[in-house]
């Protein structure tokens, strides 16, 4: 077994940190990270509680995978109830602080309650203790992980915190670990500042010893490696230009939303693209990408590491941003970018390493920002509410003022930490807010592309790409192309995907080895590491059980199949131009259907057969 | 007749010389086919893995094959990208 088999509890009201053995039983039915660490909160929390109250927990996790030799097996993720949307939230991150709180011993650490000051957790293998961090808080998170390694002196000392956004009660903080990976999505930074919890330090030196077939383990990973290395898309398309090569793509099919989505098809798409962060600048000669990145055990290396042009207004007299620091990926760059109407590769850089410094959700923050930019060319809004910015579509200097006017806790920060949601019926605009349970969208249009419409309105933690990843069949053909505007087969397409990330994500792997990798190359890889049954149909059914469960905590918190819809501009305000010209969402013809696949029933609920078919 | 090319990520090196950063206008043969297009400018099968015309997706194998192109379309290349 690749589990610890260890758990940290720490009750932060009573400044406790205590092991515990995993749970096998619910190890062997759901696997780990993601699923496990789901079914833990939904035992141990009331899915009615107010999730920025001490009865609210927060949990961060590792898969059994997490931490061994199988590419990308770096990945952690925070489960919480999420404060942005009501519902489970499970944000996932890369980086290096997943596998180092493997080495130091744990599978999982829940935090409870809620300490009376701020504290910050520090793991030094088996050893765990509350520290103040009085002296952190108001801190960004770059400067709270500088002052933690100042203070410890160790450079393999791995840190996750928040920034000062969450600390001021933005409902889409992110938790950010290694300065520039974020657990970003539905709020769980906010969670981790209600609990007064500014950040954990971790330092392992333990490995992972316990394999459970060592050779059946370095033969399937390193197969898996070899099909990595020989696909074109994970072995060559992603580390030279990494996610942001979509910009085009989804541009150039009809699928790119654009200014708060009002828009399909954005002009200025090609100057915020991976081939433009590509080319020399006529400042320094130097192109705004640097290099790629890895995080831990990758071997794709898709990450971005960008300079902005010193000589442009964003930073001009800014050293401190001068520097190389993590760069905009495609969701991001399409959040800050075409969503507000921006098409300045420097600004939009810039904007991204605020979101990366003090810990908020670039797609919810730009799309926030985007709803205001509506309601202020419509008038509902005007510079009394954004603090004299004039915030209009396209406009990258305003972009850059309210960015930094939200960071620092300005005139509008209040109402743009509330999520476009709570903003816009603030100032009676609802229909303005392009959101699933009260979650922003990511870079897909659902009217130019069906299946992922599904997959947003169904998706257990709100909008999200991320939950099932429909764009790779419909719009990049893998495994197999399907057609965009067919709503036939997409709501098998969409199970099929949620499920199957849902397992990829609770192994402790990146979804975006599934470029490459069927479940016939994870699931052996798990079963080497793993005791127990995982072959390919075990893993299949893992994956769908936990979106049950998932689903389960949901309906218990109040959500209905009223919650999965889309809004009404996807819906009804038709394609206006372009390939996709004439196109809205047809989520209606394919939810009956999808509920039918699922095996629950027509107001999307799940009968007792279906419970009992999944041990549920 | 004259149709539009876009070739982006590692295909731009086969753009002809040019100001626009992605895209050329060319001269091709009468009622070319998409196939032979990706052909005369030295792009495998491999590497055109997402082509469209005016925006809509074109199939490798006989689809490209038999797609005729007339004046004014607008053909876009990728070759084996992916993201998210």
């Amino acid at each position: 077994m690749s589990w610890t088999r260890k758990i940290l509890r720490v009750n932060l009201s009573k400044g406790s940190c205590t092991s515990e053995p995993l749970n096998m039983e619910w190890a062997n039915l759901y696997l780990g990270q993601r699923g496990l660490a789901s079914k833990y909160l939904s035992e141990e929390v009331d899915p009615t509680c107010d999730p920025l109250g001490p009865d609210n927990k927060m949990i961060m996790a590792t898969g059994p995978l997490t931490g061994t030799m199988a590419s990308t097996a770096g990945r952690y993720s925070v489960i919480t109830k999420g404060p942005l949307t009501g519902a489970i939230a499970c944000s996932n991150s890369g980086g290096f602080f997943g596998a180092e709180l493997k080495f130091a011993g744990w599978d999982m650490v829940i935090f409870e309650g809620k300490s009376d000051k701020p504290v910050y957790l520090l793991i030094q293998d088996d050893n765990a203790e509350l520290k103040s961090a009085e002296h952190m808080w108001g801190k960004t998170a770059w400067e709270t992980d500088d002052i933690i390694h100042a203070t410890h002196q160790d450079p393999q000392m791995r840190v996750a915190c928040i920034g000062r956004t969450a600390e001021n009660g933005c409902l889409y903080a992110a938790v950010m670990n290694d300065k520039h990976r974020a657990a970003g999505r539905s709020g769980v930074g906010t969670v981790m500042a209600s609990k007064n919890l500014k950040a954990v330090a971790v330092r392992g030196t333990q490995g992972i010893g316990n394999v459970d077939d060592a050779e059946a383990f370095m033969s399937a990973t390193g197969d898996g490696k070899a099909v990595l290395a020989e696909n074109a898309v994970t072995g060559q398309g992603l580390p030279a230009y990494g996610t942001q090569v979509l910009m085009n793509v989804i541009n150039g099919i009809g699928g790119l939303p654009a200014r708060n989505m009002r828009d399909v098809g954005f002009e200025g798409a090609e100057n915020i693209s991976a081939e433009a962060m590509a080319e020399p600048r006529k400042s320094d000669g130097k192109p705004n990408l640097t290099t790629n990145g890895a995080c831990f055990g990758c071997t794709i290396a898709c990450g971005r590491i960008s300079t902005v042009d010193p000589t442009h207004f964003s930073v001009k007299d800014k050293p401190q941003y001068q520097g190389n620091s993590g760069g905009l990926e495609y969701e991001a760059a399409w959040a800050l970018g075409a969503d507000t109407g921006v098409d300045d590769l420097d600004a939009l850089t810039y904007v991204n390493f605020l979101c990366n410094e003090d810990g908020m959700d670039p797609i919810t923050y730009g799309a926030t920002v985007a709803a205001a930019m509506e309601m202020f060319e419509d008038g509902v809004i005007t510079t009394k509410e954004t603090g004299g910015v004039e915030l209009r579509f396209g406009d990258a200097k305003a972009f850059v003022a309210i960015t930094e006017q939200f960071v620092n806790g300005g005139d509008f920060s209040a109402d743009l930490g509330l999520g476009s949601k709570r903003l816009t019926e603030k100032y009676g605009k609802p229909d303005l807010s392009m959101t699933v349970k009260g979650q922003e969208f990511p870079a897909y249009d659902p009217r130019g592309i069906q299946g992922i419409g599904l997959n947003y309105a169904t998706s257990n933690r709100g909008a999200c790409h991320l939950r099932g990843y429909t764009i790779a069949s419909e719009v990049l053909g893998i495994p197999v192309k399907t057609e965009l505007n067919d709503t036939d087969g997409k709501p098998e397409l969409v199970k099929a995907f949620q499920d199957a990330t849902a397992l990829v994500d609770s192994a402790g792997l990146c979804i975006f080895t599934t470029f490459a990798w069927g479940m016939d190359n994870i699931a052996p890889q798990i079963d080497a590491a793993c005791e127990g049954d995982w072959s390919v149909e075990n893993c299949l059914e893992t994956g769908e059980r936990i979106w049950n469960m998932e689903r389960l905590f949901n309906e218990a918190a109040g959500f209905t199949a009223d919650d999965d819809k889309l809004p009404k501009r996807l819906l009804e305000e038709a394609i206006k131009d372009g390939p996709t010209k004439g196109q809205v969402n047809r989520l209606g013809e394919m939810l009956p259907k999808y509920y039918e696949v699922r095996g629950w029933t027509a107001d999307g609920k799940i009968p007792k057969e279906t419970r009992q078919r999944l041990s549920l | 007749m004259n149709v539009n090319i876009e070739f982006y990520a590692s295909l731009m090196k086969y753009l002809p010389p040019g100001k626009s950063r992605f895209r050329r206008e060319v001269s091709v043969e009468d009622d070319i086919t998409l196939s032979r297009l990706i052909k005369q400018f030295h792009i495998s099968e491999a590497e055109a893995h997402l082509v469209l015309v005016n925006g809509h997706f074109v199939n490798c194998g006989e689809d490209r094959d038999q797609r005729k192109l007339v004046e004014g379309d607008t053909i876009s290349i990728w070759p084996p990208v992916a993201g998210g």
